[in-house]
């Protein structure tokens, strides 16, 4: 009886019932947490002994002090991190990533490879950091072993985490293990998405291995690495566990392994909400861009889907 | 004919490489397993290959052990990850569902919304949640770390990736016809047919809550409430050098076993589900 635009219309409102409960959560629990962070960041407001201080406003004195005092310190720490595990990361993938999908090569057990590359991935951070510790503590197991082997004599172990380096490698080297399998992964897909067509007529053209990879592997699975790169890069500016756990807290030797978040929980703990939110309002701000380029990154792909044109075209342009 | 004495190199190259990083990845955790089973004194005195027999021991240690309450632990990072898994599949399905099949006005809206908010690190409002949480009077309760995923927009992504996929429209519309309200629609007809997406969403959803260690490491501050990251980080902090080292190795295999044994069971699912979501950590 009904005509058919009625009946959509009356079906709409449902829409707002289904979306309720997100966005009512995400309401309590992020928007109005992320509005009063931004508040106590311009108070003057911390925890002196038993006492409270302030809540009392200094404008934007908080920024300055920790622009002057420790924050930049911490943020080249971060990416210096960041870096030395990003870049063997991504090389690594994309190295693994092309043997994977070459078809010349015939690697058997590729899926015991990628389970076990992985595996990483889903280890508790912490624990992960933890047993790092163990391991390459003074008296552990990797001096013991290197011990054995000879490679350093007895008495004299190597102690990696009292050197700069030796922390910020560990730390690069977790990160590293707990995210190649991952981006190997991703780029795998993104490789196997490519038109078979284009490689079968680069060989036939008699290309190499090498100008296959470089011509058009790379350039057809850029807007996946841009992606891999901003991704992994908010996932760099939360680095804590591993450092956290690694140093104690403490950031040794002498805080050159302190991340950001690592300055943020310090604050919290000791109760400095306006330091603390002045930190927090610092990263929302880097993060909020670097998520406006992770959505244009893949707004071309699912735009059009939700504008209309749904599921047929997004399929026919991927393929 | 070439071709393929250079591409035999690179096989081997390949395989070289593989296993070179394959054994990286196991040697930490066949260390970890082997000195789980061995005790303090002859962990101390240096590495060996082979599995000692004080496995019973040191978890009967562990058990034993009122700083570290290990059981608690486990139950409270069991009531954590899977409710959080629960509610970030359920109410993701939801929402995906909501946008998916109703045109309504702020849909594009809120579709775009998610998507910019994403990729969003939830530390950055740490303080704000801290002091809401402080005011609901909730600090030192499992609540505020699992009601929140109700909101996960990668969770959401996912589901609404996969509805495009594999969930007919007309599907929906027959039910209708049948007389199905829109709720019993979602929840009888929707959810089912979601069941692959739920499953691989749920495991990340269970071990990403499982190892999180920044939030609970806010919200929980008795020994009795603690999940398992936090023990295992209190751990560090104590002297510990003087800390049984069988102990310490116990303490961290409890902690990552059982996302192994899930993993190996899983795996083929886990891996082929990393890349449809999209966006990890």
């Amino acid at each position: 009886m009904n005509n058919k635009k009625g009946k959509s219309i009356s079906y709409a409102r449902w829409g707002y019932v289904f979306i309720f409960p997100f966005f009512l959560i995400f309401a309590v629990f992020q928007l109005y947490p992320l509005i009063t962070t931004v508040y106590y960041s311009f108070f003057e407001y911390f925890r002196s002994g038993l006492m409270f201080i302030g809540p009392k406003f200094v404008g934007i004195d908080n920024y300055i002090e920790i622009f002057k005092a420790d924050l930049p310190k911490y943020m080249s720490n971060t990416m210096i991190m960041w870096i030395a595990g990003f870049i063997p990361q991504i090389v690594i993938s994309l190295i693994l990533a092309a043997w994977f999908t070459d078809t010349r090569l015939k690697i058997k057990g590729k899926q015991f490879f990628k389970v076990v590359i992985y595996m990483p991935n889903l280890i508790m951070a912490s624990a992960f950091a933890m047993l790092i510790f163990a391991l390459f503590s003074d008296g552990g197991p990797i001096n013991g072993i290197l011990m054995n082997l000879g490679i350093i004599k007895s008495g004299q172990p190597i102690r990696f985490l009292s050197s700069v380096v030796g922390t910020r490698s560990l730390v690069a080297l977790m990160n590293f293990m707990m995210w190649f399998g991952n981006t190997t992964i991703m780029l795998m897909a993104a490789v196997m998405g490519i038109d078979p067509a284009l490689f079968e007529a680069a060989e036939l053209d008699g290309c190499n291995h090498k100008q296959i990879f470089f011509r058009i592997t790379l350039p057809l699975i850029r807007p996946l690495l841009v992606y891999t790169l901003i991704t992994s890069m908010i996932g760099g500016l939360q680095m804590f566990d591993v450092p956290q756990i690694l140093t104690n807290g403490k950031g040794s030797p002498n805080r050159t392994s302190t991340t950001m978040i690592m300055y943020l929980n310090n604050h919290l703990f000791s109760k400095n909400y306006g330091m603390a939110g002045a930190v927090s309002v610092f990263l929302f701000v880097i993060c909020a861009i670097l998520c406006v380029v992770v959505y244009n990154s893949f707004n071309s792909d699912t735009d059009e889907n939700i504008t209309g044109k749904r599921k047929k075209n997004k399929r026919g342009a991927r393929k | 004919m070439r071709e393929s004495k250079p591409s035999h190199v690179r096989t081997v190259i390949a395989y070289i490489v593989l296993i070179l990083l394959a054994f990286l990845c196991l040697f930490f955790f066949y260390v970890l397993l082997v000195n789980c089973t061995r005790d303090h004194i002859s962990i101390q005195k240096g590495f060996s290959a082979i599995p000692g027999d004080h496995f019973i021991t040191n978890y009967k240690n562990v058990l034993a052990d009122a700083n570290v309450p290990i059981l608690s632990g486990l139950k409270n990072s069991l009531i954590v990850s899977g409710l959080a898994a629960l509610f970030a599949t359920y109410f993701s399905c939801m929402t995906a569902y909501g946008i998916y099949a109703y045109d309504f006005k702020l849909r594009k809206f809120a579709f775009v919304f998610i998507l910019l908010i994403m990729t969003m690190p939830t530390q950055v409002t740490a303080l704000g949640f801290i002091k809401l949480v402080e005011k609901m009077s909730l600090l030192d309760t499992l609540f505020p770390l699992f009601v929140p995923s109700i909101a996960a927009p990668v969770v959401f992504y996912f589901m609404y990736s996969y509805m495009q996929s594999s969930l007919p429209m007309e599907l929906v519309e027959a039910a209708r016809i049948d007389g199905s309200n829109e709720m019993h629609t979602f929840n009888f007809i929707v959810l089912p047919l979601m069941k692959p997406a739920i499953a691989v969403q749920a495991i990340f959803t269970f071990v990403s809550n499982w190892n999180n260690y920044f939030m609970p490491a806010l919200v929980l501050t008795s020994k009795n409430k603690q999940t398992l990251p936090i023990l295992i980080a209190a751990l560090r902090s104590a002297d510990f050098l003087k800390f049984d080292q069988g102990k310490v190795y116990m303490l961290i295999t409890t902690a990552i076993v059982p996302i192994i044994i899930i993993y190996i069971l899983l795996s083929k699912y886990i891996v082929s589900g990393v890349t449809l979501g999209g966006v990890k950590g």
